[in-house]
């Protein structure tokens, strides 16, 4: 490698640094956040994928994980605390109640669906979906985001 | 300068809450004149919705209540239906039960333990006790087929008979972890900054205990012997030999080692329901699937069980249609929740993440 040069424009390097490097945001709502957990946990391990800082503030992270029931009391504070991330920023909605309400769609204080609130880049299904398939979401960001696909 | 009072939110977005707990905090400097818990932020109408189904579909809102123990959940709920409608259950299906209900509770403390050490500014005991949560998730994956809500006790029964792979799995789980238990108990047990920062710690006295009707691990670390598995025995914890574990210092350190030495316990029902389980039925076959839809019945019912947490219990109450005309929840963590403001009040403002820890409180279940 030492005698090739790789050429490349800031732009491409930009997208994939951003890619590879999605510091999440630590911030469980529900159920799901204990398979957030899991997949941050000893046998799934999502740091191989660069994700390896939680952070505990939002003005630190690029990722934010909604892993939960979205209460109507609660939205307002999701909304303020996506606010306070710096761009670039994105929206992974874990679940079926994140993402449309789940089984508590019919309850009168449930947010059927934080794409209400924010704008969401990947829906993973499941109740609670398994730690895999919060990886695979992952995966699809980073793969988006590398080809420029994402919006923001 | 003159004595100024300030106040701080901590929360609903905090790392250390456990979920979406917000506390108002007084400070005088760094002490804690009055603390107020804030709750609500994941009210879901669990208990309501229970009541829009049949008897069998409300056990789908009952797992999540506490979700890190929803077989411990379920068994509340199956246990109050079939008090109220006089359902045989068929004694290897008790058994049963009576074996993965301890098995969840384990992986409940375990993901306490990890998240307590988290609060307390260590990151390694998180990933030990994820490493062996694991190792039980895995075993429940294989006897319910998920990993975190299971939907698995039904009326009568259980869904479904454990395979002898499974079995082969717990009891090569059950050897294996007395040895892991000591190592996770070094982790923080030795270590002289965790002691010393939760000794003497968010106090409660056994006045304090009965008067917030606080139960559980707290009140075993507060000195009163309580527990349901014990006093009111249900399935077959009788036919067991286990202790209760109790200290009287009443601060997190004796909350640590109270359920410490309660997942050894656990460790133990379950090597014994091992040898102890018979063959035979797995379910009242009188309680089949479509049959269980249209169960109708009239009365109360109202069943305590030892979940991870407390004393939960479920008061049923049918009005002769077949969906159940209550479903009261009594939910251990809202009680233990309710302590915070004695339970903090003095205390430094360091001292907080490491005093509302050790309620573990899972907020499914506190809200609702």
């Amino acid at each position: 490698m030492s005698d090739n040069i790789l050429v490349t424009t800031l732009d491409e390097a930009l997208k994939w640094g951003t890619g590879k490097s999605l510091w999440p945001f630590t911030f469980g709502l529900a159920c799901c956040a204990i398979e957030m957990m899991s997949a941050m946990g000893s046998d799934y391990d999502w740091a191989r994928f660069g994700s390896d800082v939680f952070r505990d503030s939002p003005r630190q992270s690029d990722l934010m994980i909604v892993s939960g029931t979205v209460t109507k009391k609660m939205a307002p504070r999701i909304r303020r605390l996506y606010d306070q991330m710096a761009f670039p920023k994105f929206v992974i909605s874990m679940g079926a109640c994140a993402s449309a309400g789940g089984p508590y769609v019919r309850g009168y204080s449930v947010v059927d669906g934080v794409d209400q609130v924010v704008p969401v880049d990947v829906y993973v299904y499941g109740c609670p979906p398994r730690p895999e398939a919060l990886i695979q979401a992952l995966k699809m960001l980073q793969d988006r985001i590398v080809a420029g696909k994402v919006k923001h | 300068m003159e004595d100024k009072v300030i106040e701080v939110n901590f929360g609903p977005q905090h790392p250390s809450t456990h979920g979406v707990l917000r506390i108002k905090v007084k400070l005088d400097g760094e002490i804690i004149v009055e603390a107020q818990p804030v709750i609500g932020y994941l009210h879901r109408n669990a208990e309501k919705l229970a009541e829009m189904g049949g008897y069998p579909k409300g056990m789908i809102y009952i797992d999540r209540l506490d979700y890190v123990a929803a077989l411990n959940m379920e068994l509340g709920y199956v246990l109050a239906v079939e008090d109220l409608m006089g359902v045989q259950v068929p004694e290897r299906a008790q058994w049963i039960r009576m074996m993965m209900v301890e098995l969840n509770r384990e992986a409940s403390h375990l993901i306490w333990l990890g998240t307590h050490g988290l609060d307390m500014g260590m990151l390694t005991p998180f990933f030990y006790c994820f490493r062996e949560r694991e190792r039980i998730l895995r075993i429940l994956d294989e006897v319910t087929g998920s990993r975190l809500l299971y939907n698995y006790f039904a009326i009568g029964g259980i869904y479904s008979d454990v395979t002898p792979k499974a079995f082969e799995m717990i009891r090569t789980w059950t050897e294996d972890f007395v040895k892991k238990m000591e190592e996770i108990q070094s982790i923080l047990g030795k270590s002289y900054i965790y002691v010393s920062r939760t000794k003497d710690v968010g106090k409660l006295t056994a006045e304090d205990v009965l008067s917030y009707g606080v139960t559980g691990p707290m009140q075993r670390a507060s000195g009163i012997k309580r527990d349901v598995r014990k006093d009111a025995p249900y399935l077959f914890y009788d036919k067991v030999n286990f202790e209760i574990p109790t200290r009287t210092e009443g601060d997190v350190y004796a909350r640590f080692l109270v359920r410490i030495e309660e997942m050894r316990q656990s460790a133990s029902i379950v090597k014994q329901v091992l040898e102890k389980i018979p063959q035979g039925e797995f379910y009242n076959k009188k309680y089949s699937k479509p049959m269980l839809v249209r169960l109708k019945t009239t009365g109360e019912s109202y069943v305590p069980t030892e979940s991870p947490k407390g004393e939960f219990a479920i008061h049923l109450i049918g009005d002769g249609s077949s969906i159940p005309y209550r479903v009261r929840i009594r939910s251990p963590s809202f009680a233990n929740l309710s302590s915070i403001p004695t339970m903090l009040k003095g205390y430094k403002i360091a001292d907080l993440t490491a005093a509302v820890s050790s309620i573990d409180p899972v907020f499914g279940e506190v809200d609702r």
